[in-house]
């Protein structure tokens, strides 16, 4: 069931489904972050602050405006991608 | 070696000895440093040209680009450290300036990757390969990649890119030979079409790369800790408020305990031998390098000549805390602590048109406006670079200012100093929240890759802080000494009162303050450390001294900030920012004078 990331819990697995359009889809993708990759969610900031993620065991820090954009299938049982 | 004398300044100092003895040789080549940002190609330019590029452990230090040379075998390869960049298909400025360096074309492309992100890295790679030119892969930070479990087998990997690959690690200088004598080796690579990019780096990976299975270390923990709304305030706020202590402490010992002695038992005594050689008190050599005597005495403060205030203001006053604010920064920097800010202060940089990263320029700012403003290249977008390079100049003190307010106005009381601090940050912040309303657009966001904490070299922080002072000195003694020079002329000219006059009825009306600080105010486009330095004997009671320096820290950027804004912004922005900054100083100055006033 697909959900958004910003919706995710601290420390939930998901994979990404699709990113945005536009400017800032192309710059998570030269990041390395796409369709099919896994990342863990770490932590988000309160007031819409951002939303950190780990994809490849490096954190990547998201705006929380993008994150409500990036659809991703949350997986079950995998706490970590360290 | 008969080849030196053709070296371009501070070019070649590591392999003058492999140099031809005819000099240059008919082969210049041209040499592209390309990479992702933070993956540490300036520390591999250092290495490979002796010439020192700045690196940091944060995603674009780099914005403009640095350019050295190395001889290798005869041949003088032109480096240039292209500023980093995830893609070539632009996002923002400094990948703007990284794209249209390497469509100048180059003879050899060395492409660096940083081995703990490999697949990341190998999206520009392939970008870059797929341009055709010949090109060499430096694999650098192959120790934290094992380290990390990550192993590379390297041949495959020359062997899937076609081109060679050396694994390096550039902080220490591992790689490095083996790098500059495979440069020759560089040729054309595997290209690729754009779309099937990514599956073609899921299969070189695939290839490739092995990742042994690792459990949390206490370095993980730190880094997820430091992005959690409570324990990352927390380590926020003691980092703020550590590196001020630290700056304070650092700043205040070196003055106290080395520089003001020195100054002192040397230099004073000195002067008053030389004195009377020049001519005694009444002769225009006397007060032009010695200045004006307060009962006799020279006071380096106040005396105003060239050798006493001219030399006591920016070498004994300012340089403590400019070293002290860039040991805490480099440090910073270095351990990767930067980005980590971003995340912090994110949702409040929105509230005025910016996102996290912005806090990067602005901190570099409180050293000196000139690099901070340099470093909003690393923004998105012109609207984002308006507003951060305006608040920059108008609100953020640089170090040499601060120096000179902690010196004016901490005897006077703390609380004065706390009461400049916050006008600057209040204006800031009001500033900020007007021009994110009024500006056409919208504040994008935040997407930024925090490095791992890495553990600075003191060496690498040590040169940094070096090249740092060295530029404050070259940039700010010769504008000191101007500047006391021609304070000198206008107290002994006309010109000064008229000036005075005219301005008087702002100054006295809405600033509430004597016309003569006109004059210091507008010398602050000199410098402003200086200018303070001019209040001083001017006898202002302390809300007024706050007024002015409130009002002379936010007007007229000084001369380097107004170069720098010019070539950033354009001449018509940079105006509408220079109209911004006047009004916002007499506004600001004319609010706190209104509430001096009604306190009194």
């Amino acid at each position: 069931m697909a959900t958004m990331l910003c919706s995710l819990m601290n420390g939930q697995t998901a994979k990404i489904v699709e990113l945005p359009q536009g400017m800032s889809g192309r710059r998570l993708e030269a990041l390395g972050l796409r369709p099919g990759k896994t990342v863990t969610k770490v932590s988000g900031m309160p007031f819409c602050g951002p939303v950190t993620i780990i994809l490849d065991g490096r954190q990547i820090a998201i705006g929380h405006g993008i994150c409500c954009k990036v659809a991703v299938e949350p997986l079950a049982g995998r706490k970590s991608s360290r | 070696m008969k080849g030196c004398s053709n070296c371009p300044p501070g070019g070649c100092l590591r392999h003058c000895p492999n140099s031809t003895p005819e000099g240059r040789s008919a082969e210049d080549k041209k040499v592209l440093l390309v990479g992702n940002p933070n993956v540490g190609k300036s520390a591999l330019f250092t290495r490979l040209t002796g010439v020192h590029a700045f690196s940091s452990n944060y995603p674009g230090t780099t914005v403009g680009f640095t350019e050295g040379t190395l001889r290798f075998e005869g041949t003088r390869y032109r480096l240039i450290d292209v500023p980093g960049a995830y893609t070539i298909e632009p996002t923002n400025e400094a990948e703007e300036v990284a794209k249209r360096i390497i469509e100048e074309g180059a003879d050899i492309v060395v492409v660096t990757l940083d081995a703990t992100a490999l697949e990341r890295n190998l999206n520009l790679a392939l970008q870059v390969l797929a341009m055709g030119f010949p090109s060499i892969i430096a694999l650098n930070m192959v120790d934290e990649a094992r380290h990390e479990g990550i192993n590379i087998d390297i041949e495959t990997l020359e062997k899937e890119l076609g081109i060679p690959v050396i694994g390096t690690v550039a902080v220490i200088g591992k790689g490095i030979k083996e790098l500059i004598s495979r440069l020759q080796e560089a040729r054309p690579g595997i290209s690729v079409p754009a779309e099937e990019r990514w599956s073609r780096i899921g299969d070189i990976i695939r290839a490739v790369q092995t990742i042994e299975h690792r459990h949390h270390t206490i370095k993980d923990r730190i880094e997820d800790l430091s992005v959690h709304p409570g324990w990352g305030a927390l380590l926020g706020v003691f980092a703020v408020v550590g590196s001020f202590m630290a700056v304070r402490f650092l700043g205040e010992g070196l003055i106290d305990y080395a520089l003001d002695p020195i100054f002192d038992r040397v230099f004073m005594p000195f002067f008053e031998w030389l004195g009377p050689m020049l001519g005694g008190e009444g002769s225009f050599i006397f007060r032009t390098l010695i200045g004006t005597l307060f009962d006799g005495e020279i006071d380096p403060e106040l005396s105003f000549g060239l050798l006493t205030t001219g030399l006591y203001v920016p070498l004994v006053m300012v340089l403590p805390y400019v070293a002290a604010f860039y040991t805490v920064l480099s440090f910073l920097e270095d351990v990767g602590y930067l980005p980590r800010f971003a995340v912090l202060f994110d949702a409040m940089l929105h509230r005025v048109g910016l996102h996290g990263f912005a806090i990067v320029p602005n901190l570099l700012g409180l050293g000196c406006n000139v690099p901070g403003i340099m470093a909003t290249r690393i923004l998105d977008s012109p609207r984002e670079r308006f507003i951060a390079s305006t608040l920059i100049s108008v609100a953020i003190p640089c170090a040499g200012l601060q120096a000179m307010i902690i010196g004016a106005l901490g005897d006077l009381g703390g609380h004065y100093v706390l009461a400049v601090y916050g006008t600057l940050l209040a204006s800031w912040v009001i500033l900020g929240r007007i021009l994110h309303k009024l500006l056409p657009g919208y504040s994008p966001e935040l997407i930024v890759e925090i490095p791992p904490y890495r553990m600075p070299s003191f060496r690498d922080i040590f040169l940094k802080l070096w090249f740092r002072i060295k530029g404050f000195l070259i940039e700010a003694i010769p504008l000191v000494l101007v500047g006391v020079f021609v304070a000198n002329l206008l107290s002994a000219s006309a010109f000064m009162g008229t000036i005075s006059n005219f301005l008087s009825p702002l100054f006295r009306g809405l600033l509430g303050l004597p016309p003569e600080t006109a004059g210091p105010i507008l010398l602050g486009f000199l410098r402003k450390d200086i200018a303070v330095g001019m209040l001083l004997p001017m006898g202002l009671n302390p809300g007024q001294m706050v007024v002015a320096v409130v009002t002379l820290a936010m007007t007229f950027p000084c001369i380097a900030t107004f170069i720098v804004l010019w070539r950033e912004l354009g001449l018509k922005d940079m105006l509408r920012s220079v109209g911004i900054m006047l009004l916002a100083a007499l506004t600001a100055g004319g609010v706190l004078n209104a509430l001096f006033a009604l306190a009194s």
